[in-house]
């Protein structure tokens, strides 16, 4: 018998199979959950006062027997997929002042592992996204703030949420590149003319901490947040 | 440069070099991750560490899953292990390092995926146990997890390692003849024997179900954990007896490959056959999630 080989995962090295170093029990289920939370904390920039997490899919069938719903709101608190804290999270939350609620429902066409997760900050600002743990702790973020994006978490990806005005993403590329970054994949969304744009960047190799920074105080960049590859 | 698709590739590259499995791939891994070989050894010491630890935490009587349907068996294993049992304390102790970790992992503790987490007790409950008994040094156990790793990472590139695609024989059989190599490696085997304990392994898994009760990592993932080391065990011992696999590892994998692919989908990890479908899983099931589902 013959057997066509998979194309060679070159990103895959032995500490993907050894690894990784995780909250059991399931690496869908609570390390994927866990950054899919963290994800939603960076993307409102600020401490979550409130979380309203709609899951769907298996996520809604079995997320308390997997501790999904700890995993989400331990990534919230901003805890890794490896804090020995994600167990007890649900009490941390009342202990930090964060309030959350888990609805299920149906989300047509989304994948069987998906949460759509809607956080608030002290100040009232609020920011949603919508994203699947699609296995092995990896994640694919589908929607910021009504946004269709792309993120794998296979790359460190920059997230800049900018106003939709011309000459931002020369301004970001630019700055990019002088400090030798490569883009290995660029995706732009708008849900309309002139308002707010999302641009995914995802890059090769470390991401200086300076380089957000430097980004940040780019004429009509709103945010820059940095997610990291899992 | 190593290209992970087939374990005899692996085998000859070590042959070539006169060194065990271990020390080519962590040369290659350094080379491929830009990394110091010392600073992914530390980082290998480091998952070996979070095992020893999983081992330990998971023995404790009163663990308990939020099903309730696992923790505590580790327990009752070590303290019938002392007893020496029908097949000596070796194998006893083994089994309930297996369940440890396992049971661990079911109640949210911390686990290194190997290679994934329904499956993390095969690799420490056989590695770990020839560790503990004195019968290898901390630096062979160490360096036969970057033998395990690569026999994982081919399995992975021609096969897969997620029950969701290919059952049971996808994580236990692939964690059970990554043990199996490692277990041959540690114990003073060749490269070659590695991936005849590897082949043999994976021969005695194939065709298992992921048929999980409720859908949880749980019932039957802990026992069948215990499975894995069995089967590691046995694997290693002929290949160190000098038994050969008749048919070669990769032809093996590819093998695993096609039953996985045949198995119907109720078989893979959706909760809807096997051991899931019983009564008894049913009502576990109806028991669990009874009042949310849609």
């Amino acid at each position: 018998m013959t057997f066509r080989l998979r194309k060679a995962n070159n990103s895959m090295n032995v500490f993907d199979i050894i690894g990784p170093v995780m909250i059991g029990p399931s690496s869908s289920h609570t390390a994927g959950a866990a950054r899919l939370g963290q994800v939603a904390r960076k993307i409102l920039g600020a401490p979550a006062v409130r979380a309203d997490i709609t899951l769907c899919g298996s996520f809604a069938q079995t997320y308390r027997g997997h501790g999904t719903d700890k995993a989400l709101i331990a990534g919230i608190l901003g805890m890794n997929p490896d804090d020995e804290r994600i167990r007890t999270s649900l009490q941390l939350a009342d202990e930090q002042g964060l309030e959350y609620s888990f609805h299920t429902a149906n989300l047509p066409g989304a994948h069987p592992n998906t949460a759509r997760i809607a956080l608030t900050d002290a100040q009232g600002h609020t920011s949603v996204i919508q994203g699947a743990s699609v296995g092995g702790g990896n994640i694919l973020v589908s929607e910021i703030n009504g946004m269709r994006v792309a993120v794998t978490s296979q790359y460190n990806t920059l997230i800049v949420l900018h106003h939709d005005v011309p000459g931002v993403i020369a301004a970001i590329t630019n700055v990019m590149a002088c400090s030798g970054l490569n883009i290995g994949n660029f995706q732009l969304s708008r849900p309309q003319k002139g308002g707010h744009a999302v641009m995914t960047i995802e890059v090769d190799g470390d991401v200086p901490p300076a380089l957000t920074d430097s980004l940040k105080v780019l004429p009509n960049v709103i945010s820059v947040e940095l997610i990291e590859a899992v | 440069m190593l290209t992970y698709d087939t374990i005899e590739s692996l085998c000859r590259a070590a042959e070539e070099a006169g060194q065990p499995i271990s020390q080519v791939v962590l040369a290659d891994q350094a080379g491929q991750m830009e990394a110091s070989p010392e600073a992914l050894y530390a980082r290998m010491l480091d998952s070996l560490r979070v095992m020893q630890k999983a081992v330990q935490a998971g023995m404790a009587p009163d663990l308990r899953s939020a099903s309730g349907l696992a923790g505590g068996d580790a327990a009752k294993m070590q303290a019938y292990a002392a007893t020496g049992g029908l097949t000596g304390t070796f194998l006893n102790h083994a089994i309930a390092r297996a369940l440890a970790v396992s049971e661990y992992n079911a109640c949210m503790g911390k686990i290194v995926a190997a290679p994934t987490a329904g499956s993390c007790g095969i690799i420490p409950g056989t590695l770990l146990s020839v560790l503990d008994e004195g019968r290898c040094t901390e630096h062979q156990a160490v360096m036969a997890l970057f033998t395990a790793g690569a026999i994982g990472m081919v399995i992975a590139n021609r096969a897969f390692i997620a029950g969701a695609q290919g059952g049971c024989q996808a994580e236990c059989g692939s964690a059970a003849a990554m043990a199996a190599a490692a277990l041959v490696e540690v114990s003073g085997g060749s490269p070659r024997q590695c991936a005849d304990a590897c082949a043999m392994a994976l021969k005695n898994q194939l065709g298992l179900v992921c048929d999980p009760v409720a859908g949880l990592v749980e019932v039957p993932c802990v026992k069948r954990n215990v499975g894995g080391i069995a089967v590691a065990f046995t694997a290693a011992e002929m290949a160190l007896a000098g038994i050969r696999s008749r048919i070669p590892v990769d032809e093996c994998i590819d093998a695993m490959r096609e039953v996985g692919e045949a198995l119907p989908c109720s078989l893979r990890e959706t909760a809807q056959g096997g051991l899931a479908a019983t009564p008894t899983g049913q009502a576990v099931k109806k028991r669990i999630f009874g009042t949310q589902e849609d």
